[in-house]
């Protein structure tokens, strides 16, 4: 379903993601690790056609996202590392812009929209203003909307960040729950190794923009004579911190945002 | 056109939604009209001038709908950097038509803000002259919003921050605003404020709003409306061409 092969991103000097190759097969579940500036965020926005590749050949469904983007992205659903709903506009009405932009029929997205709402837990509600949620009500909406157009290939850039257990656990449960019935193939990334381990199926890990290990959770964990994924992903990474440039002009916004948040 | 009319029907949605802004957005012409239109008002008879509510009325309402306009356009800003802007950037419908959407959102938000400030006119004591050309008035009102409207979102698909969005506000809105004959006639000006006046699109908004309203001009209106529709399109296709070139 996604195919990579000698994927490279430059920006300038820096080699954010650095000749990687890997597949994800149809309805598997796949989880791409690795340490903060990794390059995971980069190639997640290569496969969702946000960025074009320095080199390498990408493919989704057999599709390069890069020549034929629009037919690529009728295929995924994305959930982004920071919230992508506009707060000012209800559950429904954000299912309905979503559905509209996908080209999903009138009918068909009201009935998938009941549907997914309801078991996502949140029909009831679907009228009030999403800047009135909860942070886990929010994550759930998002992951909602993302299947409402029936795509192949979920991609969930870190869905759990600020997340307490229950909701983590909840979400996940929906979401191997689609994996399920749906057939839908899931990319993930996450920072809590828990969870990768319980939710999928095959993990990569890729540090310094190369992917350092690849294979089952307990294939990692037998090569590093680990007892737990942690364990064996700090001996692929090693345990040095990595300090990412923060975005500073985003952390401002957001300030600003907050003294508005009343008005807006 | 799905794709246009649903983003458009967001701005319209955030705008009913967000009442305090709209009173608190009412504030800046009110002041204007009042301090102005009244404070001037003595002066400016007595320069022969008559009625200076009168005539400040339309530049009044012409200020609302540019920085009503040129604000929405900034709300790119906060869509790029909340997210929701990824939203419709990995959706599989043309730039263009996001961008169309927007902008004509934008600018139906700015019609709709100048509108009330109308009615605040009309409360404080301006009277229309001829009632058959208000129609016209509207229609400018809607090029003026256009044309600004689509500047916004060619600023807004550049800007990456606040401070750019503030730098932007001192240094080309308000002075769009000042040169644009809102706040004075544009006869009897030294030669170069003149020319810079000229070159300002406002002038022409400003102009046609002024003939449809109390019919006083200082060039033809239909030479008004040409001027804005031809600037309005050429910022439209400049603005599309930015938003193409975002990357989130």
């Amino acid at each position: 379903m996604i195919r990579v092969e000698n994927l490279c991103k430059k920006f300038g000097d820096l080699t954010a993601v650095d000749n990687i190759s890997f597949q994800v097969g149809k309805g598997e579940i796949f989880a791409f690790l690795g340490p903060n500036g990794a390059g995971k965020t980069t190639t997640i926005k290569m496969l969702t056609t946000l960025m074009p590749p320095t080199s390498g050949t990408l493919e989704i469904d057999g599709l390069h996202p890069v020549e034929k983007a629009n037919e690529v992205r009728k295929r995924f659903g994305i959930v982004f590392q920071d919230p992508s709903l506009d707060g000012d506009m209800t559950a429904a009405e954000n299912m309905e812009l979503h559905g509209v932009l996908y080209h999903v029929p009138r009918k068909p997205r009201l009935a998938r929209t009941e549907e997914l709402l309801r078991s996502f837990e949140l029909w009831e509600r679907r009228n009030d203003q999403v800047k009135l949620f909860s942070g886990g009500m929010k994550r759930r909406l998002e992951i909602a909307r993302a299947f409402l157009h029936t795509p192949k290939i979920l991609f969930l850039d870190e869905p759990t960040l600020g997340l307490d257990p229950q909701t983590r656990n909840q979400l996940w449960t929906h979401v191997k729950n689609l994996n399920k019935v749906e057939g839908v193939t899931v990319f993930l990334t996450t920072h809590y190794m828990d969870e990768a381990e319980r939710v999928a199926q095959r993990i990569a890990i890729i540090d310094h923009g190369k992917i350092v290990a690849a294979g089952s959770p307990e294939e990692l964990k037998q090569q590093t004579n680990s007892s737990s994924l942690e364990d064996a992903f700090l001996v692929f990474t090693g345990s040095t911190i990595r300090d990412e440039t923060v975005n500073q002009s985003a952390d401002q916004l957001r300030q600003v945002a907050k003294m508005w948040s009343g008005k807006r | 056109m799905s794709t246009i009319y649903i983003l458009w029907l967001r701005e319209l949605r955030r705008f009913t939604r967000s009442r305090a802004q709209v009173v608190a957005s009412l504030g800046q012409p009110m002041l204007y009209l009042i301090a102005l239109g009244f404070g001037m008002g003595p002066v400016f008879q007595k320069a022969g001038q008559g009625s200076y509510l009168q005539f400040v009325a339309p530049g009044v309402i012409a200020m609302s709908v540019l920085f009503s306009s040129v604000f929405s356009g900034f709300g790119l800003l906060w869509d790029r950097q909340f997210g929701f802007l990824k939203e419709t950037l990995v959706a599989p419908v043309p730039r263009l038509q996001i961008m169309l959407g927007k902008t004509l959102g934008a600018a139906t938000v700015a019609v709709l803000q100048g509108l009330l400030v109308v009615v605040v006119c009309f409360v404080a004591g301006f009277r229309v002259v001829n009632w058959a050309t208000v129609p016209l008035a509207f229609l400018f009102m809607l090029l003026i919003a256009c044309v600004f409207s689509a500047l916004g979102t060619s600023i807004g698909s550049v800007l990456e921050n606040m401070q750019g969005a503030q730098l932007i506000m001192n240094f080309l809105v308000m002075p769009i605003f000042f040169l644009s004959g809102a706040l004075y006639p544009l006869t009897n000006l030294p030669r170069v404020m003149s020319a810079v006046t000229k070159m300002d699109p406002l002038t022409y908004g400003v102009d046609g709003l002024r003939s449809s309203l109390i019919g006083y001009s200082h060039f033809d209106p239909a030479f008004d409306a040409m001027v804005l529709v031809v600037v309005a399109s050429v910022l439209m296709m400049v603005g599309s061409r930015l938003f193409a070139k975002i990357q989130v």
